[in-house]
């Protein structure tokens, strides 16, 4: 078209969605393809909806889950799920009780060029997938529910090229805390993060997925990594209705499109990384810290970000060679979705988990966010494959959060201290 | 009075994860900083301002983050820049989330905002600051919060405030 600027990836979604080009800057109201809530954010979000409207705009695009504390594990959490559970029952919309919210959606939901308004603030794992997907508050996606349109300003990118090839022992979470110690908590504020180099080619959905999440952490509004052959694959295996079209084939950034910033990074000597209590930003090599002994009271191979099959193959290798884990320490597992813990169950991990001493919980978010299944007291240390290391995130103020890739989680599980995974592997 | 914050506050520190589990304003009113600043919830005072550095409100997307600020009736959060998420649930909620040069501002300092001239007076050290208060966050927090606006002028309008 005459006159058409090259645009972001980012830029290109936003114009699919509101009729005309748009730009970064530009400030739309968009037609949204997929709105979703869970079991909190779900309940916050029914007064307002109702103020608005008694129906949801299309009972085939919305989407609930019950993934931060399900099974109800109190009587408050108890009265949150069945007020949500009306309020689905009477939209006639589903409850997905079969893992994080993220992971279910990557499995089953999202298409490429989708634009998707979610009410966790960890919505721009589905970037993965080629897709826009933004988190919001709960007001914002009761607007979304209730009119299938949210306003937004069209966010600059960041493009992040990513080169080289990981050291064995060193893995994608390793290159998300790199990034996080590069461009802090606020780095990505307001705007949308493009993953892209030769490496990234090379990683998985899922292991996309991990730095698309962590992309959250740094304050991007979304991540995305544009489609190609490894998402149609995979979406191919798994999507009864995709087709690859010249649609999809389109999903990138053009070549002079204009960017905020372009970061890059080459990967090939990078060591196992730790973020250290309580910034996500505290980044150091797990080696250096090593000599201080840190006694590790819990490992929690779990969250969005790290809890994936390719993630507990991980710990499943390194457990594997010791065939222990260290008595004092408590391993708690929490398969991301029903798919990664079936199969985990297939591979005989569970079981072979189970007999070490770890428990291994349902799918969901379990012990990520303090609210069931592992919250720390005073003074204790977790090693964490999650992604927020706030104080008093997954309990008591006074614990402290370290995080880090599963293989890491996993040795420290086999040492009892913080422990670089690198001789185990 | 002022309650001086530093940068990266997140809502995870405003309104801990295990204790927000309610949707009574006033419930939560009762945990924020509860951990962080356990004498914020008891003498926090309406017209009190919250004084904070960069990224206030990032991490978790929690509404209740917002929603218990706005139960203590402070005047505004004043911060040098705020998490998008909370930014949105301001402006949604009409709590005013106002982006300044927090730098200098002390806790006893006498502060008034002006909104039409979009100026923050620092009537203590006799100086005025710049404010950053889009037409949006100025309207919804004059109706009440934004599902009032929309009621009344529709989807289009709040495009048209943030241009």
């Amino acid at each position: 078209m005459e006159g058409r600027k090259d645009q972001t990836l980012a830029e290109k979604i936003f114009s699919m969605h509101c009729g005309r080009d748009v730009y970064a800057g530009d400030v739309v109201l968009a037609d949204l393809d997929l709105v979703f809530a869970h079991d909190t954010t779900c309940a916050w979000l029914l007064e307002p909806f109702y103020q608005l409207t008694d129906r949801v705009w299309n009972k085939h695009k919305v989407f609930i889950f019950f993934d931060h504390a399900f099974p109800a594990p109190n009587l408050q959490i108890a009265q949150f799920h069945a007020r949500i559970r009306r309020f689905a029952n009477e939209q006639d919309i589903p409850i997905i009780c079969e893992g994080v919210c993220h992971q279910v959606l990557i499995e089953k939901l999202i298409m490429p060029g989708q634009l998707i308004l979610g009410a966790d603030s960890h919505t721009p794992t589905g970037g993965a997938l080629g897709a826009l997907t933004i988190g919001a508050g709960s007001t914002d996606v009761a607007i979304g529910m209730a009119t299938g349109k949210c306003w937004f300003v069209v966010p600059v990118t960041i493009r992040i090229e990513i080169t080289g090839k990981l050291k064995p022992g060193v893995f994608v979470k390793d290159v998300g805390l790199l990034i996080a110690k590069t461009i802090g908590p606020e780095g990505a504020d307001y705007k949308v993060v493009e993953f892209t180099g030769d490496a990234v080619k090379n990683f998985s959905v899922f292991e996309r997925a991990t730095l698309t999440n962590m992309s959250s952490e740094m304050g991007a509004k979304a991540a995305i990594v544009e489609f190609d052959q490894q998402v149609c694959e995979y979406l191919k295996a798994r999507r009864d209705n995709f087709v690859e079209t010249d649609l999809t084939k389109q999903l990138k950034s053009d070549l002079n499109a204009k960017y905020h910033k372009i970061l890059s990074f080459d990967i090939s000597a990078l060591e196992p990384l730790v973020a250290q209590p309580h910034e996500i930003d505290n980044v150091i090599e797990v080696k250096k810290l090593e000599s201080e002994k840190i006694k590790v009271d819990q490992v929690f191979l779990g969250s969005c970000t790290n809890a994936r099959i390719d993630d507990l193959e991980v710990a499943f290798k390194v457990f594997k060679k010791v065939k222990r884990i260290n008595q004092s320490t408590r391993l708690i597992i929490t398969p991301a979705s029903r798919e990664v813990y079936l199969e985990a169950e297939r591979r005989g991990y569970l079981k072979f988990f189970t007999e070490l001493g770890a428990t291994v919980t349902n799918p969901g978010c379990g012990a990520c966010l303090g609210r069931h299944l592992g919250i720390l007291y005073d003074e204790e240390v977790c090693v964490s494959t999650s992604n927020r290391n706030f104080m008093g995130r997954m309990g008591s103020p006074r614990a402290r959060i370290y995080l880090a890739s599963p293989a890491t989680a996993a040795a420290s599980a086999v040492t009892g201290f913080l422990t670089d995974p690198r001789e185990f592997l | 009075m002022n309650w001086i914050f530093g940068d990266n506050i997140n809502t995870d520190l405003i309104t801990p994860g295990r204790l927000n589990i309610s949707t009574v304003p006033e419930e939560l009113a009762k945990v924020v900083f509860l951990e962080y600043c356990p004498s914020f919830s008891k003498e926090v005072k309406s017209e009190d301002f919250v004084v904070a550095g960069r990224n206030f409100g990032c991490g978790s997307s929690r509404e209740t983050a917002v929603l218990a600020l706005k139960a203590c009736q402070i005047k505004a959060v004043l911060a040098k820049s705020f998490a998008r998420i909370f930014y949105r649930n301001c402006i949604n909620n009409g709590l005013l989330a106002i982006i300044t040069d927090t730098s200098n501002i002390e806790k006893d300092d006498e502060l008034e905002l002006d909104l039409e001239k979009r100026v923050l007076l620092n009537k203590t050290k006799g100086i005025d600051l710049q404010i950053v208060l889009p037409g949006l966050m100025l309207e919804s927090y004059r109706a009440g919060g934004i599902i009032p606006l929309i009621k009344q002028h529709g989807l289009d309008f709040l495009t048209r405030l943030t241009e």
